[in-house]
């Protein structure tokens, strides 16, 4: 077998292994910890701030009005309409600004 | 109508539910699996290789950071760490989403683990909020339809990646970012959320900076949990219990 193949294999494992992992470690407690369950509760927000924050800061104008504008649509319309709304002042933006 | 009826209709519609929610995550995603089959095809691996990766991995910014290092000859046990660092993130997730889960066969458990991307547990832990039940049906609705456009989509990148026409034009290598902060954005009526952003979003920034990429992901995701655990449990809704 190649070292490629060998590669996809390890990696398939390590990523399944990080997949199931907080789940067989937080399972062999009975009892959840109010304040890990605060802690499991702020995950969501935790990790996907992260996916955005460095890269809203390394962006450009067109970026962040498409965030701003996005952020705002968010507040009453649904996924779908944040995203769509988002994408479009993007391509617009970036007509105009680069 | 039968009973059975009725409930064989209500799977259904669970699964199209889930269908539906989606919809954004792979249109959000499509330009990166096609991206990936193309990279992946430039940096040395065959169209065999990067299909068999995009099954087995199911990690868009692991893979393509794998990738990128196979392409510059790094070691392969290190290629194989950087994958693992950048996907340490879903161990929180794991951790968060078995809560909802437990319920489910052992069988269907082991698959619901392996699609558990980034939206993928937003999406159900909003559902679980919402105080419905994350059954395995709606589970399977919403990520069946990304697992299989991502493997598709990155074998024909690889096949024909020399065709994608200008990226950045059409402003998708910025989609993931807006889609996410639409995701954060869903999680506002939770207690500490402005504190738990703010605390994210300042140590990821701090880490990027010096630390670098992927670990600003671990190291500020791990930031506003740790708030959330040191603040006094009355700020965090969590009632102890006797």
């Amino acid at each position: 077998m190649s070292t490629t193949l060998w590669i996809i294999i390890a990696a398939s494992i390590a990523t399944y292994l990080t997949r199931i992992g907080g789940h067989l470690v937080i399972s062999r407690f009975d009892h959840i910890h109010p304040r890990v369950e605060a802690g499991l509760n702020a995950v969501p927000a935790a990790v996907l701030t992260t996916l955005v924050a460095p890269a809203a800061l390394s962006a450009g104008p067109a970026e962040w009005a498409a965030l701003i504008v996005a952020g705002l649509v968010s507040l009453r319309g649904g996924l779908m309409a944040m995203f769509l709304a988002g994408a479009a002042v993007l391509i617009l933006a970036r007509q105009f600004v680069g | 109508m039968s009973a059975e009826a009725i409930s064989e209709n209500s799977v259904k519609s669970d699964f199209w539910d889930g269908v539906r929610l989606s919809m954004p995550v792979v249109v959000a995603s499509a330009p990166f699996a096609l991206l990936f089959g193309a990279l992946a095809v430039d940096n040395g691996f065959s169209v065999l290789e990067a299909f068999l990766m995009s099954a087995t991995v199911f990690g868009g910014a692991s893979q393509m950071v794998g990738i990128e290092l196979f392409g510059q000859h790094v070691a392969p046990w290190l290629i194989v760490l950087s994958i693992f660092a950048v996907n340490f993130r879903h161990v929180l997730y794991s951790a968060g989403i078995g809560r909802r889960i437990a319920h489910w066969p052992l069988m269907q458990q082991a698959i619901g683990y392996f699609v558990l991307t980034d939206p993928q547990f937003a999406v159900a832990e909003r559902k679980a909020e919402a105080g419905e039940t994350v059954g395995f049906t709606w589970y399977m609705g919403l990520g069946l339809p990304v697992y299989l456009f991502w493997v598709i989509e990155s074998t024909l990148g690889a096949i024909f990646g020399k065709l994608i026409p200008d990226t950045r034009a059409l402003g998708i290598d910025f989609l993931l970012p807006i889609y996410f902060l639409g995701l954060v954005m869903s999680f506002r009526k939770r207690p500490l959320w402005l504190p738990v952003v703010v605390a994210s979003a300042t140590a990821s920034i701090i880490a990027y900076k010096t630390v670098g990429s992927p670990w600003h992901v671990s190291i500020g995701a791990l930031a506003g949990v740790l708030l959330a655990v040191i603040l006094p449990p009355r700020h965090s809704g969590v009632e102890a219990r006797p």
